[in-house]
Order: C-alpha cells, then structure tokens, then sequence
C-alpha cells in the first residue's frame, strides 16, 4: 500500500488534479470489462483520471471517487465542481467512480476509501482545482478563438463571455478545443465570494431516491443475470461440512447449490426462489469456536484494564500528579458489541468469464475490493472491474470487502452473472462488529476538584493494524481508537495507555460510524460530568475552565449554553446532559434533555452546535447531524450483540431494536458559520449521544452510567 | 417452473413465473423487473418493501403472490400517478428528506397509505402509522415534517 | 344484531358469532407434547361446582397461552412470540381494533399465515380477521377466575350467551388459529375440539369459576 502522508491535502495534489475535457462525443469513464475487444482496446489508451469530463453535447461530468452512502458526497462534489464551472449544481452529471485505489486514492488516507467523514474534505481542494482547471481552459479556448486575452474573459451559466465584443460560446462548444490546451498546473480556486458553496442546493440524488429509479447495489440488473441465497457458518470461525442439497433442488426456480469453505449458497431464478431453498437446507457446521460468549470476551477485556499497554499519548508527570493529588476519582467502562445494521443488506453481483471478473456493488473500498478478489480469484488485478452503485447505508460495514470475496467464489462456481443477497439475518451474524471497548479512567484532583492528571487506559482491538496501518498505526498504538482520548481539554498532565486486545481469530470486527470518537467521547464526557459534580461545579462551566479560551471548541461550548438556555429552569420532571467534541475536522456539542419516569428513560429532545468550518452544504450537514444523532441514540439505548455458545444471537430488528419515529425526539442543529475549511460531519453526530444523555440520565438520579447500552431496566423497547 | 401467475402492478399485467409462496417481493424485484421497491428484513419488521394492494399497505415480503390474486398493486414506481402519492413525493424533495435513500420507497408508499385514510394526521397519527418503517440514516424527522406538508399540499 | 358483538378469544382475534368465516375443517392436530385433560377425566370430582371449576382451569392451559393472550393485553398494545414481549414495531389498536388509520393489522398479518423462509421468525402469522381484543376483553394481567367471570359477563364477552361462547370455542376459525398458529411458534395445548369440548362442560356444569 502507498504510504500516506498527512500533507497530502496541501501539498502534492498533483496526482489528484487530472482533468480530461473529453472531444466530440465526450468520453465515458465506465468500460465494461466484458467488452468486445474493440473497446477494451479503446480502453486501453484512455487514462480515466480525471474527475470531470465535459462532453461535445455540452455534459459536464463529475466523477465522484467516494461511495454514495447518504452522506451526500455526490450532491457536494456537484457544488465544488459547479462552483468554479460557474454553474447550477444540477447542470453537473455525477457518476461514482469504479474501484481503482491508483485514480481515486483519498488524499489523506491513501486509498479509495469512504470513511472518517473525510471524504468532502478529501475532494474540497482536488475537485475544485480540477474544476478550475478546466474552467481556466475553456476560457483560454475560447480566448483564442477570439484572439483577445483570456484575462478579458469571464465565465458563467456554462458559457465564456467576452464582455467588450458580446461575444459568448458555450462550454460545449469550446470543450474539443480546450482539450488541447495545457493543463494549468496550479490552477487557483476560489476563495471567497461563493455562489455555490455554502447554498442549501438541492440534493443531486434526491429526485431518483424520492421515484424508485435509484440504483442500488441490489438493484442491478445483468443480462442472464441469477440469484444467490448465503449462509456461512453460524458458528464462529466453523467450516461447512455435509450438506445434501436435494431438499434445496427440489424446490422450482432453484437452479445450483454452491458450496464454499465456510458458507452454502443456493442459486435460482429469482431471490424468492434462492431463499426458499436455502431455507429447506440442513447444513452441518464443523469446528469454529463453540464456546466462545460474551461472559468470556467482557471477562477477557476486563483482565486487560488490569495490564499496562503501550503509551500512546502523555504529557507532564502523571505519577508525580497523583502522589500529590487532593483526591483522585476512577472509573471502569464497558462498551459492547455493535452491528450496523444498514438498511440495504449486503449483496454483491459478479460475473467471472474468460479470465476476468466484473463485479456491481456499493462499496466504501472498492479499490481494495477489486485487489482482494483478484487475490482471491487468482486474477490480475486489472482482470477485476469494481463498478459503483449506490449504498443503501453503510456505516463502516462497506469498509470491508470479505462479504464481496464471498460473493467473487460463488459466482466463480456459477456459469452466468449471479446476485448474492444476505438475507438480514446474515447481515446480523456475520457482521464485521465494532468490538468490545473497555476504558479505565483515573483523575488526580486538586483540593476545588480540578484535575491535576488524567490516565486513560484503553482497551481495543488493533484494527488499524490492518485497515489502515501506514496511516493509523504507530509503534504499537491503533491511533483511532486513542483518538480523543482525553477529549478537548488542556489537562496538565496526561496520559494514555493503549491495551491491545483482538477479537479470536475468526470473529471480524471492523469500524463503525463514529471510530474511536465514538467509543472516548462516552468516556471522557461522562467523567466530566462525575468530576464536576465531585467539584460541586456546573458541568458546563466545568468544561469550559479546562478548554483553551477562544478556541472553536470553546466559542462552540459557549454557544450551546446560550441555544439551550443551559442554567435555565426546565419543565418538571427532566433534566439535560452536555457533551462536547472534537474530531473529524470538525467540532460538535450536544444537550440531551430527558425525561426519567417511574424509572424509564425518554428522550425528549437533542440540540446540536456543530463548528464543520465552511458548511458545503448546510442542508446536507443538517442531515448528517440529525442521522448521526439518531444512529448514536440507537446504540446508547438497545445496541448490544452477544454470543452464546459461538453463534451470535442476535438475528433482525425484533431482537435488534433500533429508534423508530414514535421514540425520536426533537431535534434542533444549529450551525455555527466560520471560514475554516470544511470538517466532517457524518460520523460527530454518532459519537456525542451516548454521554450527553448518560450525564442527562446521571443529573437525574445521581447514579453514574459506565456502561452501554443503558440500562435495559431504563429502556423501552419499541 | 410453469407457475404463471398474472400480477397486475401499476396498471400493466405481467405474467410471473414463480411459485405460490413466492413473496410479491422478488416477484416485483427480480421477475417484473421493479426495482424501486427494497429488501430490508424479510420478516415485516422495517417496511422498506411497502407497496399497497387494492389501495392498502401491504409488506410485500410477506406477502405471497397467492394472496395478492387479481388484486391491483401500486409500488413507487407507479405511486407518483395518483393525486396522495405525487404530493407525497413532492413534500419528501422539498423537505429534502432524502439520506442513503434506501427506506424512502417503502416510507413514501407508507405515508400515501396514512394520507389516504387520514388527510390530516396530527404527530401523534404519523408516529402510529409510520413506525413501521424503519430509517437508519435517521430521517424521521424530515419524514414527518414532509407528511405535514404534504397534508397541508393536498388542502391547499 | 346491527351492533357487531365481538367475542374474543384466542389470537388476536374477535368474531362475530354468526361470522360465516369460521371453518368447517377438521381440527388442527394440536401439540402432543402438552395435551388437555379429557372432559372425562374430571367425572371423579364429585361436586359439580368443583368439577365445573377444575374442567375451566384445564380450559385455562389454552386461554392464558400466549397465542391467546398476545392480543388480550391490558394496554393497547399486542405482545408477540412465547415471551410475550411488546410488539415489534410499536403497534397500537387504534379505536377499530384493526391498528390505527393507515397501517391496519393487515399490512403485515394477511389472511393466512406466511412463511419467511428467513433463518429467525419462519413466519408471520394470519388469518382473515386478525385484529386485537376490545379492551374490556383485556386478559393480560388477569388471574384465570377473573378471566372467567369475565367470560361469563356480557358487557365484557360481546354480549354473548354461554351457548354462543360454546359455539365459538368449538368452531371458530380464529380460536383454531392457535393450533395452527404458523411455523415458528408454539401451539396453544391440546386441540381444538379438546378445548371446545371443555368449555361445553364447563357450561354445562354450571359455568363455575375457580377461586381465586
């Protein structure tokens, strides 16, 4: 893998600068691999990287490197895109791009990867130089078409101008002529004075989700196409051993059943047919890991807070603070396992014929996907097409690619293009969990209750070892999940203790939304409620001794206190909880106001300040919030997959609740507007419920909540 | 194999090759070629395969093609046609309810069945005909808001 | 009767005594695991109110099953599967006994029971007149002699004699959904005509309730 470098945002964004303004006709990225041959030949002298391509009829396209998982990248990259193109965002075509980690590498992260909300930051300087390039060459074309200087010219509505002579062409008309002009090498964008940026434009994939012509990943459709039904082994880590699949052939439409290592698919003319059989199949599962519980794994991360790790943060003298401390407070945190449970399950279309595989599927690794098949399959890599569809949720669940190997295997066995679809109860058990995280907290206080040291030991798989390794683990440390691990605060002495501890072999856990933000930020911010209270000192005000005076997380802390009229009197019978974050480029704060009744929690209401810097969209960060809320308060109130004698168990959404419209509370984001440049906002939402409404639930009965999901005796379920 | 069945799905009668027992669900997906309507749990627990049967909701992933007969069915592709259901896809872009996208067909189905036994449901009315149907991007909110205006569209 | 007098029992489910839609089909073969006592096997008690009384306690077995109990609850609310947890989703009765206005029972419970064919719940349950039970007909909560008196009070039974209440255990298509009550899910015991036949001994032996 290339090694990432962390200024690869400001400096070297050459690679990522590639303009193509395609001649007549215009050129399309998208090349079936199955192609006849002619194509494939036209393929290859055609170098698809490019993230625009403006076409003889006058099409501007806008590939977007990034999955379409509902974050809105497609509507944001429309705007940078239509930003310097001087053009309405709708006018921009946007199609997502094939798997290929060497055109569609995150400037950042290395790779084609979606994930810790950086994918509008990731675009925010390459999509816009490269627009701007384009732009500075329409207007050079045009220029010497006219013989007057191109200084003399201006842009907009997709057409140059030239004031002085009337004179105006149409991008579509100056597109084949542009072609030929040099590519700017540091094409200057914008930086103030917007049309575009920071407008509540219109999503661009809003009209074909609102008709039913979207497409996604299940959706698509292939010539000749079949369908496959999967079940691997329910048994941790066990292989498939006898199956007779005659009760499976038996049933009409079912065509093949497919036998993998782990996993037994069946095969039909139609999905209905395919589950029907599975459903008649008996298989035996051999080995796997048959005692493993959820009792043994807590046990085993309970043992590792009691190990000293590798220190991957520290500040000042830690020892030397407690030894003289006034007080000390300590604390142990459990955070369980957590499935995604996105609403599209997983499925994967592939064809493999004559040496290559073409594979249809949303993906949040699609270049990874393209070299893990190729491994799998014995292929080269550039015999392996990874084409994008729209994901229906992804949540770090697409960060994966084993689900859509499987699906490369059975359609390897299969003589035509098959669709393999897990049903949901697969996608509960075979899940790449985000897994048990354990947290010890010690604080060494001085006599007002101020802390002199805070000692954060963590406990957490390494999964940045493998994911994403270059870039997020350091000499030990998996750098996401100490990620904000003392949260935003100027302690004076610090320190973090990363204990590794991994999942048995066979049990895959993976990211989910919000990373490590997510499993600190409960942490962290449910101390400080506990160590403000020790002090006999508001929460907020509390937070804000310890944070450096102006900065954005301070402005923002100070801003939420005045939305929410914190210090107030609220309505009889609730009370309010704060968090605050930093992470993702971005800064959020939440207050939780909820209700304890007869000992139920409910949660009336949630007020965002989000500080993202510039607000691309302010509707799309809106939305982000609002989901990224909701999602956290799903885990915070029900999330929690156990095993119990190897199998996970839970199955769908009877025993995996999530928040429905008759528990969601109401929701108010507010925006605080700034010129930094943009942050993430998908993932802050997440991170920030659980410890706003545990220091709600906590000024309510005095009880400290150290645990997730809350209580259960607190929760109903609906 | 040699099941047809005549299914009647926004006004067009397709023959369906599958058995009995086939849920209407792949029947539309993957025989009728009708996309728009999603798989989401398959045991009518999230409503993401909402269609309406003879002008009522039904989960169409437990809902055997045996049971739907000569009945007529509406799914997102043909629910824009009707008066309820055009204003209800209307109000969803103007409220911009839409995140990943991939409940809104079984919510936009779910919320024209609302609006069409109750013009003018109150929040209370939405939350108890709506929470059927799941969102993980967490829409609610904006889908709410949407049947108001919607509502509001339809007095007008 | 204009008034529709509803009746419920087992299931989800109220029906008129003179619906047309009970079923003339032979009973459903039951649970053998976990039969009913004979009417016959009672002959032993000597004291009729005794007997009467011990003959409605065996009726009991099927009445307080959570076939039957899931949609008798004392909320608006049904409960699902042997645990009898809250319905998922959220459902409430709405003033029809049918779900509220826009998402009727019938979205999900169509005429007959379905199968899933997915590895958890193998099928959703249904029958023709699925809907919950009338609130004064609320079950859960109640010991078995308070279900009885209930049972035997018109205000709260759908103004049924103890005749019709006999005919509608005997024969009615939705009782009998309890023995047929889809795959997946535990039958209520014995059988249908076990049952009927107990509640007509039962009514003919006075109707007496077991105490308390």
């Amino acid at each position: 893998m290339k090694a990432p470098t962390n200024a690869a945002m400001t400096t070297d964004r050459r690679r990522f600068l590639a303009v193509c303004l395609a001649g007549t006709g215009g050129l399309t990225l998208g090349f079936p691999l199955l192609a006849p041959r002619t194509a494939m030949a036209a393929e290859a002298t055609f170098r698809p990287n490019a993230f625009l391509a403006i076409g003889g009829d006058g099409t501007i396209t806008a590939t977007v490197p990034y999955a379409e998982m509902g974050q809105g990248a497609m509507t944001s990259i429309a705007m940078l895109a239509a930003e310097e193109l001087a053009v309405a965002p709708a006018a921009i075509k946007t199609v997502l791009a094939p798997g290929d980690n060497k055109l569609y590498a995150h400037p950042v992260l290395g790779e084609q990867i979606t994930g810790g909300s950086a994918s509008l930051a990731g675009s925010w300087m390459p999509i816009r130089k490269a627009a701007a390039a384009a732009r500075i060459m329409l207007v050079e074309a045009a220029a010497r078409r006219w013989g007057v200087g191109a200084a003399t010219c201006t842009v907009a509505d997709g057409r140059v101008h030239h004031a002085a002579s009337k004179r105006s062409l149409a991008y579509s008309e100056l597109a084949q002529a542009a072609a030929s002009v040099p590519v700017p090498a540091d094409p200057p964008v914008k930086t103030g004075g917007f049309k575009v940026i920071g407008t509540a434009a219109p999503r661009v994939d809003s009209a074909a989700k609102v008709d039913g012509s979207a497409v996604f990943g299940l959706d698509v459709r292939r010539p000749g196409m079949v369908y496959a039904a999967v079940q691997a082994s329910p048994v941790i880590g066990g292989k498939l051993g006898a199956v007779d699949d005659k009760p499976a052939l038996a049933v009409a439409g079912v065509t093949q059943v497919v036998r993998l290592a782990n996993a037994v698919a069946v095969v039909g003319r139609h999905t209905g047919a395919a589950r029907k059989g599975l459903a008649m199949l008996e298989p035996h599962w051999d080995g796997g890991l048959t005692d493993l519980s959820t009792e043994a794994l807590v046990k085993q991360a309970d043992a590792a807070l009691d190990r000293k790790g590798v220190t991957a943060a520290t500040k000042g003298d830690v020892a030397k603070a407690f030894a003289g401390a006034a007080s000390t407070f300590e604390a142990d945190y459990r955070m369980p396992m957590l499935a995604h449970a996105a609403m599209e399950p997983l499925n994967c279309t592939v064809e493999v014929r004559d040496g290559a595989c073409e594979i249809w599927v949303g993906s949040q690794v699609p270049g990874r996907a393209r070299i893990d098949v190729a491994k799998a399959l014995g292929l080269d890599e550039d015999r392996v097409k990874v084409n994008s569809y729209l994901i229906g949720g992804g949540f770090g669940r697409r960060l994966q690619s084993e689900w859509i190997v499987q699906a490369a295997l059975i359609a390897r066995q299969v003589k035509a293009p098959v669709k393999v679809v897990w049903s949901r109860e697969e996608d509960t058990r075979q899940d790449a969990y985000r897994y048990h995280n354990h947290s010890r907290v010690r604080v060494a206080l001085d006599a007002k209750g101020n802390p002199l040291a805070f000692d954060h030991r963590i406990v957490a798989p390494a999964i940045m070892l493998w994911f994403l390794p270059s870039l997020l683990w350091k000499d030990g440390v998996d750098v996401d999940a100490t990620n904000a691990a003392t949260g935003p605060y100027a302690f004076p002495n610090l320190m973090v203790d990363y204990v590794r501890n991994d999942p048995p072999d066979g049990l895959l856990v993976g990211n989910w939304r919000g990373v490590g933000e997510t499993r600190n930020g409960f942490v962290v911010e449910t101390v400080m409620d506990q160590l403000a209270a020790k002090a006999g000192v508001d929460p907020v005000e509390y937070r804000r001794r310890l944070l450096p005076p102006k900065s954005r997380i301070a402005v923002l802390l100070d801003r939420l206190a005045q939305e929410t009229g914190w210090g107030k009197p609220l309505p009889a019978g609730t009370t309010r909880g704060v968090a605050i974050q930093s992470g993702f480029g971005s800064h959020m704060g939440l207050v939780a106001q909820v209700r304890m009744d007869g000992g139920k929690l409910k949660v009336e209401r949630m007020t965002a300040v989000i500080d993202c810097g510039i607000a691309v969209n302010p509707n799309v960060v809106r939305q982000q919030i609002e989901g990224g809320l909701l999602f956290g308060l799903t885990a915070a109130l029900y999330s929690n997959i156990t095993i119990a004698d190897g199998r996970v168990v839970e199955s769908n959404f009877h025993d995996q609740p999530v928040v429905r419209m008759v528990n969601t509370p109401k929701i108010d984001v507010i925006i605080i507007e700034n010129g930094n440049d943009p942050g993430g906002v998908g993932e802050p939402g997440t991170a920030i419920v659980a410890p706003a409404i545990a220091n709600a639930v906590f000024a309510a009965t005095g009880k400290p909540l150290h645990q997730l999901p809350l209580p259960a005796s607190m929760v109903e379920r609906v | 194999m040699g099941n047809a069945v005549k299914l009647k799905v926004n006004g067009e009668i397709h023959d369906v090759d599958a058995e009995p027992d086939t849920p209407l669900l792949w029947a539309l997906r993957d025989l009728v070629g009708l996309t728009g309507t999603k798989f989401g749990c398959g045991v009518a627990l999230c409503g993401a395969c909402t269609v309406h049967v003879d002008g009522l909701p039904r989960r169409s992933c437990v809902t055997p093609i045996s049971a739907v007969g000569e009945a007529e069915v509406l799914t997102i592709e043909g629910v824009g046609k009707t008066p309820v259901g055009k204003a209800v896809q209307d109000a969803w872009l103007k409220v911009e309810v839409v995140q990943c996208g991939y409940c809104q067909a079984g919510q936009i189905m779910q919320a024209t069945a609302l609006l069409t036994a109750d013009p003018a449901p109150d929040d209370a009315a939405i939350d108890r005909a709506m929470t059927g149907n799941i969102c993980r991007c967490g829409t609610y909110p904006r889908i709410r808001a949407a049947i108001h205006a919607a509502a509001k569209q339809r007095v007008a | 009767m204009t008034k529709p007098s509803h009746l419920a029992l087992c299931a989800a489910v109220l029906v008129t005594a003179a619906s047309a839609t009970w079923s003339a089909t032979a009973p459903a073969p039951g649970d053998p695991a976990r039969p009913l006592r004979s009417v016959a096997s009672f002959g032993t008690i000597r004291d009729q109110a005794e007997r009467s009384a011990a003959i409605f306690a065996e009726a009991g077995k099927v009445i307080q099953s959570p076939r039957c109990l899931n949609c008798h609850p004392a909320t608006r609310t049904p409960t699902q599967g042997d645990a009898m947890r809250p319905h998922v989703p959220f459902m409430v009765s709405s003033d029809g006994n049918h779900g509220p206005k826009g998402l009727p029972c019938a979205t999900c419970h169509g005429a007959d029971n379905s199968r899933t064919f997915a590895a958890g719940i193998a099928s959703v349950p249904g029958n023709a007149h699925w809907q919950l039970a009338p609130i004064e007909m609320a079950w859960q909560g109640l010991t078995l002699p308070q279900i009885c008196e209930q049972l035997k009070d018109p205000k709260r039974n759908g103004s049924r004699s103890l005749a019709q209440i006999v005919t509608h255990m005997n024969t009615d298509h939705l009782v009998g959904w309890a023995w047929e009550p889809g795959e997946g899910r535990s039958k209520a015991p014995g059988t249908q005509a076990g049952f009927g036949a107990l509640i007509e001994a039962w009514v003919k032996t006075g109707a007496h309730c077991p105490r308390a």
